[in-house]
């Protein structure tokens, strides 16, 4: 069983974290949207944030990734401080995310889409010629992580065409291909119908060990299926932070926020 | 969600990105290139003059479409304000001649230099603007250019330049032949079109497309799309001014007009008119439009009354320009045997 509590404790204890939120804010005006976050995620750990809706999450994915400001703390990627970079920096530094609402390229096909994550990992972007779509050193890669996520039999369909779910499986794996260590996934299972979230459900369990990976989600049942800490976000603060089993009998998370969600 | 931008897609809607269609347009370009060099034999049999000029008028705005093309097609770049590219191409040749520098060889660098710097420097600033900023800002940088042109009255001013001789290439008039000069315009475009074409097939384009469609995705893999935009913006100014410089040739005149603001919105109707983001899509724009005018301002100089109509047709009903209207009536005939 994932996520037993003498784990959770190893990732606790773990002495460099892979990813670190020190005393992170943002506000929207009068409104406070991270309020002094801190949190530490293990290298490997899956580690989900929940919230009821509008407490913070998806501007703290932004604010990790870059999409957002930070007004004052600082964000550390292996120690080091990436606070002040954008977006398109801290990817090359290793930190890949996905967005709520899908993003992908919808005119290049499923290979495109990840073939030129790899590009981007590999640069030399500058190549003005030799015909990029017949390049093995970006297709071969890409094609082996389109097998992972079980996309490569529609690899070579524009990505516009496929289903929402598997829209979902191609963002994961344009994530993976620009090689990150750390892994923001801001809601993957959204929108999806009950056998494309299985799909994703399955691929995430399949990732997971692999990255470190900070999840957003709402569904429940995936969470405390997948997590190996659970941190819960209300009003733009970490209320609690632990083992799945520990959040879900913590009361001050019961009466904050699982409550409505009658577990 | 931005439709698909590639015209096969919305041509033959029922099968995705239909292989058949893609390779039968590839053909156009070719049979395009073929009908322009066999051309100047059927001229012989008319006013040859006459047909030479025009034509190798329409294969020179043919080049600077396409230079539009590269950023507009394949970046969503609305520049507003490329023709300014036109004027300091024929700019170049204008002034040089004018201190006694009359050889291609010496004009055509610095031309395309001129268009550089001034690509690199408007650039890098229109493009920290988007969508409807960045067309306005366009259209004032080409303002600019086109009021600077005005101002300088040891060139002509307002009334322009006039040429006293075609360049000369390494000291020989050979640019006086006008079969010549239009083979030399063929060239030249046929190289730039090869030229603009592995630039979008390669890893560079692959960038200013991903951008075009969607460009915080470009961040979230690691790019910065600005250094790519603002390259492909610099190389499309240098290939519109070496437009330019053919330009001036060809009239054997430089005007203020060539950079005005009618003259850059031309060029966008010429790129959608054809087909946006094709690159021969500007060619057959480029022919649409020139000879439209030629043929309707022959009956009336209200030509445009006929012209903006056609356009609105154009543009409501076929996506894809005329190369999207080429690429149904083909599909269908296809599609019956």
């Amino acid at each position: 069983m994932a996520g037993t509590p003498a784990k959770a404790e190893d990732f606790a204890k773990a002495a460099k974290p892979a990813l670190a939120l020190v005393d992170l804010n943002k506000a929207y005006g009068a409104l406070k949207v991270t309020d002094q976050v801190s949190l530490e995620f293990a290298p490997g750990e899956l580690h989900a944030i929940i919230g009821p809706n509008g407490a913070g999450k998806t501007t703290l994915i932004h604010q990790i990734s870059g999409l957002a400001g930070s007004d004052s703390g600082h964000i550390l990627l292996d120690g080091q401080d990436i606070t002040g970079l954008p977006m398109a920096a801290r990817v090359r530094k290793g930190l890949a995310r996905s967005f709520q609402i899908t993003s992908i390229i919808p005119g290049f096909t499923g290979l495109e889409n990840v073939a030129l994550a790899v590009q981007a990992r590999l640069g030399s972007s500058f190549r003005l010629f030799g015909a990029v779509s017949r390049e093995e050193r970006l297709n071969a890669p890409a094609r082996a992580i389109l097998e992972t996520v079980g996309l490569l039999g529609r690899a070579d369909l524009p990505a516009g065409l496929l289903s929402h779910g598997e829209k979902r499986q191609l963002e994961l794996a344009i994530a993976m291909a620009t090689e990150p260590r750390v892994l923001l996934l801001d809601e993957p299972l959204a929108g999806t119908g009950p056998e494309e979230s299985a799909a994703v459900i399955a691929l995430l369990r399949k990732l997971k060990g692999r990255y470190t990976i900070v999840l957003i989600e709402h569904d429940m049942d995936a969470v405390f299926a997948l997590a190996d800490r659970v941190s819960v976000l209300v009003y733009g603060r970490i209320i609690a932070s632990g083992t799945p089993d520990a959040v879900r009998h913590d009361p001050a998370v019961r009466e904050a926020y699982l409550g409505e969600e009658g577990l | 969600m931005t439709p698909l931008p590639e015209p096969s897609t919305t041509a033959a809607p029922p099968r995705p990105a239909s292989r058949p269609g893609f390779v039968r347009r590839e053909w156009l370009p070719i049979i395009l290139f073929v009908l322009l060099a066999l051309l100047p034999f059927a001229a012989m049999l008319g006013p040859e003059k006459y047909t030479l000029s025009l034509v190798t008028r329409v294969m020179i705005f043919a080049l600077a479409a396409i230079s539009l093309d590269l950023i507009l097609g394949y970046g969503a770049l609305v520049s507003f304000g490329h023709a300014a590219f036109l004027g300091i191409g024929g700019y170049a040749v204008g002034i040089l001649a004018a201190h006694g520098f009359q050889d291609a060889a010496l004009q055509v660098p610095v031309a395309l230099l001129a268009s550089g710097l001034f690509a690199l420097l408007t650039g890098a600033i229109s493009l920290r603007t988007k969508g409807v900023y960045f067309i306005m800002i366009t259209l004032a940088f080409g303002q600019m250019a086109f009021f600077f042109a005005i101002s300088l009255s040891a060139y002509g001013g307002d009334d322009g330049l006039t040429l006293a001789s075609r360049s000369k290439l390494f000291g020989l008039s050979w640019l006086e032949n006008d079969r010549f000069f239009y083979a030399l315009v063929l060239a030249l475009l046929i190289g730039c079109y090869a030229l603009t074409r592995a630039i979008v097939a390669s890893r560079f384009g692959r960038v200013i497309r991903g951008a075009k469609e969607n460009p915080v995705r470009m961040e979230a893999v690691g790019f910065s799309p600005f250094r790519y935009q603002l390259a492909v913006y610099v190389i499309s100014g240098m290939i519109c001014g070496l437009a330019g410089v053919l330009l001036a040739n060809q009239a054997e005149f430089v005007a203020p007009a060539y950079m005005a603001w009618q003259r850059s919105g031309e060029l966008i109707v010429m790129v959608i008119l054809g087909g946006l983001g094709s690159l021969h899509g500007a060619i057959i724009g480029a022919a649409a439009f020139l000879l439209l005018e030629e043929i309707l301002s022959g009956y009336t100089e209200h030509w445009k009354l006929i012209f903006g109509p056609f356009l609105v047709l154009v543009v409501l009903f076929a996506r894809g320009g005329l190369l999207g209207i080429l690429a149904k009536v083909r599909g269908k005939s296809g599609g019956g045997r």
